[in-house]
């Protein structure tokens, strides 16, 4: 399979701090990969690379062959990279049916002259938005809802909304920022779910930050481990689970989060999660 | 019990005292005073009053609702003694104002404490027996607001719609008089409602009546009209609304007929703020940009053309005609150039930002400096009136299509544009500039197209100012018309089209209608955005939220053949 | 971790601003040089405006202050400051007219001048706190653009307000003898109210830097700035430190405002909006958040206010400079706002929203 998303010796600082160094990557097309690591490990750090939210400082990020760093994100979106976010973004004061068509958006070519002057490509074009926002948002599950403004949606269906939303623009890479956080047993295990048909159906390749392990061991083909910025494991969820340097790098420092993780992925019902990981990454 | 009682009763106190505070304030800014010559009904009852009564009638109401939630409904028994109470003690700061003013000259600092006012406050007796009356004229109108806070809504509404109408009526009785006499009312008939400048005894209980009637009316037989307009077929009720929309217009153009030059003039000066509402609303309310310098658009506008018509400046001299469209491009391209540097500052800083720019272009439009092109401080006059065929439009009755043909084409403009891929990028951005770019919008055209666009229409607002006054002055464009401005969006509702609408017809006719309230226009505005801010963000006439998913039956049609796997704009 | 964001590759719009600060960096260079070059102005103008510019910047520090301690900690910009300022200094004036009726202004200046300036933070003080508690507090959590517009609505609402209540002409405001004349240094000559801004400025500035830096509160005020939650955990009572926050900056202002009002000889209701507009310049000039900024600001901006004029545009053959001076002040602001929104000393509290 060919490669989607390289990175190679990506670097990134803050100040002093060294968020992400020397990172590696190889994302091959339509594959699930997973980037797991402790809280501040530069998980967020890299989407928000890739998304050409930061710049590298160093190294360089290509997308189909192509380079991508030192794009603004709207050209980035537009080559076939959308994401979803850790602490939900949506447009809160817009229509469920409006945050879809926003993410249409690259995919429309109206101007505004043809809107003032409601030309028929402009209005077939619209008719068409229109139709094509409906279809995604049944596809998420979320038929009937496109006119409740997203900020009264229900966590679920936000979560949800927000992947309909990154889905408008026909992405070849998806990013997925903690798809199940906050969520109950039953609606991780539809996400989960979800997560594996957009791959299989739409051929999407997924590539997603996860806390909930049994989320990343269930789903994923590749797990990425990040430490202090730099990449301690990669492989197969199997070898990951039984790798000594992440079993340290999870006990060694944030034993308490591990166990918490651990009793999630027991599946006790109601411990909404991501209890520690508040404030993990950058924003 | 009875600890209880006091319990629920303190929040009235307190709510009484801060209403007083406020009443004490209107009084020593001398809107008092200014509105004592404005009777509502001529002889009993002036619009001085009326603003004292209408604090306490709100103060009653805040006090019943504040006793009911302390006591978690239980209080039920006590609100109306509580708005009582309240109204009472909002009294009290005026009746100590009194009474200091009996001893102390407090006119030497607070220049409206004087014996007009105490004349007012004591209904023109003397403080023993004025300031009882005053106190409990407080009460009776407080617990009144108590009343309408605990009546059924319906009644509380028709009641407030009833005192509502005799309020307007009495406060426009004049121009009404005038309008009547016009339309062939006989001044005989006329003289049993209003007399001079308020309404009779018999006139303001007819015009209560009536806008209770109305309201009420209203309130049972809206839902009804509305489930048989909602049942009738698409075809139809497309027809319903052509014809009303005729049945409006119609008005529209018919009114400069009844009304005259002077309030042609009114609702002129209200068309071109709904100009510069609907930029500025573009800027602020869709795209989220503050703008505090929006005037300088409007200056370009009107300084454009004024430049190109007038012979004063000896250029091209061309008709308002030929000119238009030029001003309209140029305060365009000046929004556009002045939004690249701001690009990138967000949020309060740009606010400020922009307010500079305002205050430069001002600055430089009134100085030495630019005198050759500009004239000035002393402006330019002798722009030509526009001619439309043989007609000159000199008058405001004639200006006044004008600015309607402007108001009507900015407002198609602008609701294409809300409904366009524009308006969505626009919302967009206003709700989160990052994940909007992230959404693949590019944010420098589309705040560009804002700055432009916006301007673009304060534009024609300018030029039609231009050529209405025929002269311009950097004096007419200073800071306080970005802030009428804004504060019209925001009183309507930000984001909202009708709001700009009814924010310009309140804020500008209002003031302009009545005098006195010029003088406190800035006042009224100031506490207004603040008030708005606090209770009602979201303005008087809010944008619905449009129902677009299950309304599919009513798109167009569309060949079948475009579907997703053909989707325009793939292979980017 | 800091969301800093990193400047893109270079677009179009970027060599657009670029262009732009380098013709005015041209147009200062080339003024200046041949204003310098025509001498038509001695050393003695020079010093003059010199020392205008620091009078004028200590106010400008002054009312920064209070600008740059509410940004710092509620991360608004309080646009009715400038009212603030104002309301202090016209209400003194009521009491320094009476103060010269019965001759105590002249007689005992000291005196006069210490209670013309406890009136006015009084009310200042007042002002401020009302608005926090009225207008600010109940819209802390409100999203941005609501609180600036409450800001704004205030400012012409206290502004109107004090027209109302005082009058809308301008006062004279009366100045004890004592600081009529100036005073020569070798050859340099000041006027001596000019002497009074400065110094009480740089008094009041430094008892304000001990303050934020040495007491409790002040570290209190610290902490509120660097992260509320948290420093309502360690037991802070944020609200408290919030008011106390308006209330020092209002101080300033009070204290200002007499200043300004002693300097100029007037006051009026509108008087704050000016002085209130160039002061927020200050506080960007210096990094808003940041306390020594604000002061270093302030002058600065007073400096270039008061030389720049004369020096950039009198050279290129603009007539009138001293026109342009309000609009050289605003020039500033944008250009800050463009080209360093951080100030010159930066953003001490450099918490971006991302």
């Amino acid at each position: 399979m060919e490669t989607l998303l390289g990175a190679s010796q990506v670097t990134k600082r803050f100040g002093g701090l060294v968020a992400l160094s020397n990172f590696e990557l190889e994302i091959p097309e339509r594959s699930i990969t997973s980037l797991i690591g402790p809280n501040g490990a530069g998980k967020t750090t890299f989407f928000n690379l890739v998304t050409g939210f930061y710049q590298p400082d160093e190294g360089e990020i290509t997308f189909r062959g192509r380079r991508i760093d030192g794009l603004t994100a709207d050209r980035i979106t537009r080559q076939g990279i959308s994401r979803t976010y850790q602490n939900i973004r949506l447009f809160a004061n817009m229509t469920a049916l409006e945050n879809v068509l926003v993410g249409l958006h690259p995919r429309l070519r109206s101007s505004w002259m043809g809107a003032v002057l409601g030309t028929g490509a402009t209005r077939r074009e619209e008719a068409w938005a229109y139709r094509e926002a409906r279809e995604i948002l049944a596809f998420c599950g979320l038929r009937g809802k496109g006119d409740v403004l997203a900020r009264n949606l229900p966590y679920g269906d936000q979560r949800r909304l927000e992947v309909a939303r990154a889905l408008a623009s026909q992405p070849k890479l998806l990013l997925l920022d903690e798809p199940t956080a906050g969520m109950n047993p039953r609606e991780t295990e539809e996400m989960t779910r979800f997560i594996r048909r957009l791959r299989d159906e739409l051929g999407i390749t997924i590539f997603l930050i996860e806390h909930d392990m049994r989320v990343v061991m269930g789903i994923s083909e590749r797990v990425t481990v990040l430490d202090y910025g730099q990449k301690i494991a990669e492989g197969p969820p199997r070898e990951i689970q039984n790798n000594p340097r992440v079993i340290e790098a999870y006990l060694g420092r944030g034993a308490a989060e591990a166990l918490e993780e651990a009793v999630v992925s027991a599946g006790s019902a109601g411990a909404a999660g991501p209890g520690g990981h508040a404030g993990a990454g950058a924003r | 019990m009875g600890e209880r009682f006091r319990a629920a009763l303190r929040p009235a106190v307190v709510v009484g005292l801060v209403g007083g505070v406020m009443a004490l304030l209107l009084s020593l800014v001398g809107m008092v005073n200014a509105f004592a010559g404005r009777p509502i009904i001529t002889g009993v009852l002036s619009m001085g009053h009326t603003l004292l009564f209408l604090t306490a009638l709100v103060t009653g109401m805040i006090a019943a609702r504040r006793v009911l939630h302390a006591s978690r409904g239980a209080g039920r028994p006590v609100a109306l003694p509580g708005a009582a109470l309240a109204g009472l003690a909002s009294g009290f700061p005026l009746a100590v104002l009194v009474l200091v003013g009996q001893v102390v000259n407090l006119r030497a600092v607070l220049q409206n404490a004087n014996p007009v006012l105490y004349g007012l406050l004591t209904f023109g007796r003397d403080p023993g027996a004025g300031l009882p009356q005053l106190v409990l004229a407080g009460a009776l109108v407080g617990s009144l607001g108590g009343a309408l806070t605990l009546l059924p809504g319906r009644v509380s509404q028709a009641v407030v719609a009833g005192l509502g109408t005799m309020l307007l009526t009495g406060l426009f009785a004049e121009l009404l008089q005038g309008i009547l006499w016009d339309l062939g009312v006989p001044a005989a008939t006329t003289r049993l409602f209003m007399v001079q400048k308020g309404l009779t005894v018999a006139g303001a209980l007819v015009t209560g009546a009536a806008g209770a009637l109305v309201q009420a009316v209203w309130a049972s037989q809206t839902p009804k009209v509305r489930r048989r307009l909602d049942a009738l077929p698409p075809e139809r009720r497309r027809r319903v609304n052509v014809a009303l929309a005729a049945v409006g217009l119609a008005i529209v153009l018919w009114l400069p007929q009844v009304l005259g030059s002077f309030l042609s003039y009114v609702l002129v000066l209200v068309g071109l703020y709904v100009l510069m509402g609907l930029g500025l609303n573009l800027e602020v309310g869709w795209a989220g940009l503050l703008d505090l310098g929006f005037v300088a658009f409007f200056a370009i506008g009107a300084y454009t053309l004024a430049i190109l018509t007038s012979p004063e400046t000896g250029w091209l001299a061309l008709t308002f005609w030929q000119a238009l469209p030029v001003a309209v491009l140029v305060a365009l391209i000046a929004g556009v150039i002045l939004g690249v540097p701001v690009l990138g500052i967000r949020g309060d800083y740009l606010a400020i930002a922009t307010l500079g720019f305002g205050e430069i272009v001002r600055l430089l439009v009134g100085s030495d400096w630019l005198r050759p092109l500009t004239g000035g401080s002393q402006g330019i006059a002798h722009i030509p009136r526009p001619v439309l065929g043989n007609i000159a439009l000199i008058g405001p009755q004639q200006i006044y299509y004008l600015v309607v043909a402007g108001c009507i084409i900015v407002w198609f403009v602008a609701t294409r544009l809300r409904n366009s891929r524009l308006g969505r990028a626009w919302m967009a951005m206003r709700e989160d500039e990052d994940v909007a770019q992230a959404m693949g919008i590019n944010l420098v055209q589309t705040k560009l197209l804002a700055y432009g666009l916006g301007a673009g229409f304060a534009g024609v607002a300018g030029a039609i100012f231009a050529a209405m006054i025929g002269s311009v002055f950097p004096h007419s464009f200073q800071l306080i018309i970005s802030i009428n401005v804004l504060a019209l969006i925001i009183v309507g509702g930000m984001g909202s089209i009708p709001g700009v609408f009814v924010g310009a017809l309140f804020l500008v006719a209002m003031p302009e209608l009545l005098r006195e309230f010029t003088e406190y226009r800035l006042f009224m505005y100031g506490g207004l955005l603040i008030a708005m801010m606090l209770l009602r963000p979201q303005g008087l006439w809010p944008e619905p939220t449009v129902r677009l998913e299950l309304a599919e039956s009513e798109e167009p049609e569309v060949p079948a053949r475009v579907t997703a796997a053909t989707s325009p704009g793939q292979g980017d | 971790m800091p969301g800093i964001r990193v400047a893109r590759r270079i677009t179009g719009t970027d060599v657009a601003i670029w262009v732009t600060g380098a013709v005015l960096i041209t147009i200062v260079v080339v003024g200046s040089v041949s204003t310098l070059a025509s001498g038509r102005y001695t050393v003695r103008h020079w010093v003059d405006f010199l020392v205008a510019g620091l009078a004028n910047g200590s106010v400008y520090a002054l009312i920064a202050l209070g600008y740059t301690l509410v940004y710092g900690i509620l991360r608004m910009i309080n646009f009715a400051h400038g009212e603030v300022f104002m309301s202090g200094a016209f209400t003194s004036y009521f009491l320094a007219r009476s103060l010269e009726q019965s001759g105590m202004l002249n007689a005992r200046p000291v005196v006069s001048i210490l209670l013309l300036m406890a009136l006015s933070m009084a009310t200042s003080t007042t002002v401020a706190v009302l608005l926090e508690r009225v207008a600010y507090r109940p819209l802390r959590r409100a999203p941005r653009l609501v609180p600036l517009i409450t800001a704004i609505g205030a400012s012409f609402f206290l502004q109107y307000t004090f027209r109302g209540l005082y009058g809308s002409g301008v006062r004279g405001y009366p100045q004890p003898a004592i600081l009529d004349g100036e005073w020569g240094v070798g050859a340099m000559r000041i006027l001596r109210e000019q002497v009074l801004v400065i110094i009480a400025a740089a008094l009041m500035m430094v008892l304000l830097y001990r303050f934020v830096q040495r007491t409790r509160t002040g570290k209190a005020m610290r902490a509120v700035a660097e992260d509320k939650e948290v420093a309502a955990l360690m037991g802070i009572d944020v609200d408290r430190v919030i008011v106390i926050t308006f209330a020092v900056g209002a101080m300033m202002a009070g204290v200002a405002g007499v200043l300004y009002a002693l300097m100029f000889g007037q006051v009026r209701f509108f008087m704050g909006f000016l002085p209130g507009i160039k002061a927020f310049t200050a506080a960007v000039l210096g990094g808003i958040g940041n306390v020594p900024g604000a002061m270093l600001g302030g002058i600065f901006l007073g400096l270039v206010e008061s030389v720049g004029p004369t020096l950039f545009l009198d050279g290129l053959g603009i007539p009138a400079p001293n026109q342009l001076k309000d609009a050289i002040a605003f020039s500033m602001l944008v250009l800050v706002l463009i080209f360093r929104p951080t100030g010159i000393l930066g953003e001490r509290l450099a918490g971006k929203k991302a």
